[in-house]
């Protein structure tokens, strides 16, 4: 068996495997503790009645519970539509990245041209510019081109990131290309290498990057509020903290739960993807 | 593509160049050249005028006064005077990296000591990792929200509730200068520690065992261990870790801005919160120039430590 810090002497010595054995229970409820404990802090509070949360915020079990908040946020407070906003924009930002990702990566690593190494360049270089520094130029080409409230402003700029044309380029350079050639020998243009080659064998990286492409959208914030400035256009993380003041405190943690549901239920769905390294190069772009 | 690479050679023969022109692009477009082009449009449209085009108008509109109406004109070094001359900059500048230094004190260690932790853990791995990854995917905006909720400082608060069963607090929290700051760390730390455990425990599996047998053979105890072979292991993603930090906090703008939009007294106005008040918060549309100048002279001191990542990722060959 792979061998870690301890070694099976080691686990078979009665002071280390006690050790042991009680600080994992101890971090294993710690972890219970300050990973889904908020979770299910807000689970609770969100079909609880504003008084009891508020007089005892800590109560295991609700007094009351009050399914009603989920169904006053979803449709009183327009939840709704802003849920309907928030996958609008996730499903178009999704489809821009792979659209562009896909289709540079099989440029770069499966036909080659002979400018690939120049064009890998200047993309790369773009992972070194703080995405502060896109803001103000950005925010001003989308009034210049009347985007503002439209969801292309959104849709549009998410293709660009290098690092997902990065991750599908190594992984199309991993394919085999003899596959690729006895398909050009056979006849097949570059359209058919793409959709009936290409693509039927990169469905891990498709994953990877689709997954990550919507919870990145879910989770944005300052770019939507900037360029959808109207709020009947406006995607929940922009809408939430707006709504705070005029909305009482059950109904409004009952929004948050509702915007929280989508991205953790993705996470246990594709727990694999998350829980593998290739979060390590992505994290440079904030 | 193989008639691509005979194109040289076409070029070396003496015939008039005209004809050798159209030849040359004729056999371009017939070795799928023009079909490369057009599979790459999407990229090179995206790419221009949401990533290359905006970097280099941004350098140019930090020399340029500019708002929506009026067309820009060149101020020459201007936006940079007014930037630094800022009294809130400094503030700006001393509170992002007093975030940076707790940052680093809070969140630096815990997920470290978390990983080399759970790395021993022989059953239920699984849920360990996932229990502490997911607070990464809850959406920021939902977590600060809630935090929000829990910073509570009156005495039913949910932390002075917690705070009190042990006999402490209550704490003012955000409402108080010396412990605000503070207060978006922790949050920020719950926010993106699983991040990081990730990450270590990746790099504690390459750890070679023969390193810790020849260790064990040498007489050395757990900590030993731990202090001679798991660490300086761990060297190079340790340092990469740090600069993806340095990278991150350096840009903290959630937090401030939904927290406390810098208050209290500019106890929490990081350089980001400022950038975006030169451009969006004014009255009379936005101060562009100084917001694009102050960006310009963020991103330059944050090209040190993106390239210096670079570096280390790409010799490292984690990506």
């Amino acid at each position: 068996m792979n061998r870690g810090l301890l070694s099976s002497y080691d686990w078979r010595r009665p002071v280390v495997r006690r050790t042991a054995r009680t600080v994992h229970a101890v971090l294993l409820v710690l972890l219970f503790l300050v990973g889904l404990g908020p979770v299910l802090w807000l689970a609770k509070s969100a079909i609880t009645p504003t008084q009891d949360t508020l007089r005892d915020p800590l109560a295991l079990w609700p007094h009351g519970v009050d399914l009603s908040t989920i169904a006053t946020a979803w449709t009183r407070v327009q939840i709704d539509r802003y849920f309907l906003n928030t996958v609008l924009l996730a499903a178009g930002s999704w489809l821009v990245q792979l659209v562009v990702a896909t289709t540079a990566g099989f440029v770069l690593s499966v036909l080659r041209p002979r400018y690939r190494h120049a064009v890998s360049g200047v993309v790369l270089a773009t992972m070194f510019v703080p995405s502060i520094v896109l803001l103000v130029p950005m925010y001003l080409t989308m009034v210049h081109l009347s985007l503002i409230n439209t969801f292309w402003a959104v849709w549009l700029p998410s293709g660009a990131s290098a690092f997902n044309v990065l991750i599908v380029q190594r992984f199309f350079a991993n394919l085999p290309r003899e596959v690729f050639e006895a398909a050009r020998v056979d006849g097949a243009g570059a359209g058919r290498l793409f959709w009936s080659l290409v693509l039927p064998m990169s469905k891990p990286i498709i994953g990877v990057v689709s997954v990550f492409a919507v919870i990145a959208s879910w989770k944005d914030f300052l770019w939507p509020m900037l360029v959808l400035p109207d709020p009947s256009v406006q995607p929940l993380s922009v809408r939430l903290p707006a709504l705070q003041p005029f909305v009482e405190l059950d109904v409004f943690l009952a929004a948050l739960a509702i915007a929280t549901v989508i991205p953790v239920a993705l996470f246990l769905v594709f727990q694999r993807l998350f829980l593998r390294n290739d979060a390590l190069s992505g994290a440079v772009k904030g | 593509m193989t008639i691509t690479a005979e194109k040289p050679t076409t070029a070396a023969t003496g015939r008039p160049p005209v004809r050798r022109r159209r030849r040359s692009l004729v056999t371009w477009v017939r070795g799928g050249g023009l079909g490369a082009l057009l599979f790459l449009l999407p990229m090179l449209v995206v790419f221009t005028a949401f990533s290359w085009y905006p970097i280099a108008e941004s350098v140019v509109m930090s020399f340029q006064q500019t708002n929506l109406v009026t067309a820009p004109v060149f101020v020459g070094l201007d936006n940079f005077r007014t930037v630094l001359t800022d009294p809130l900059l400094w503030t700006a500048v001393r509170n992002t990296l007093w975030f940076a230094l707790l940052a680093l004190l809070l969140g630096y260690p815990v997920p470290l000591v978390a990983a080399v932790l759970m790395s021993e853990v022989r059953r239920f791995r699984g849920l360990y990792s996932a229990l502490a990854y997911l607070p990464v995917v809850i959406p920021p905006v939902v977590a600060v929200l809630l935090w929000k909720f829990f910073y509570d400082a009156g005495p039913t608060g949910v932390f002075n509730t917690v705070l009190r069963a042990v006999g402490l607090g209550p704490l003012p929290w955000l409402q108080d200068s010396s412990t605000a700051m503070a207060s978006l760390v922790m949050e920020a730390t719950w926010a993106a520690a699983g991040g990081t455990v990730i990450i270590y425990l990746a790099a504690l599996t390459s750890v070679s065992p023969d390193l810790y047998e020849a260790a064990e053979i040498d007489g050395a105890s757990v900590w030993r261990k731990i202090w001679h072979v798991t660490l300086p292991q761990l060297r190079g993603v340790l340092l990469i870790t740090f600069i993806l930090q340095i990278i991150g906090t350096a840009q903290v703008f959630l937090e401030p801005f939904l927290f406390t939009s810098g208050g209290p007294a500019h106890a929490t106005t990081t350089i980001l919160l400022l950038i975006y008040d030169y451009a969006f918060a004014g009255t009379l549309g936005g101060d562009y120039g100084s917001a694009t100048a102050l960006s310009v002279l963020l991103a330059l001191v944050l090209a040190v430590f993106s390239a210096v990542y670079f570096r280390l990722t790409r010799s490292w060959g984690t990506l």
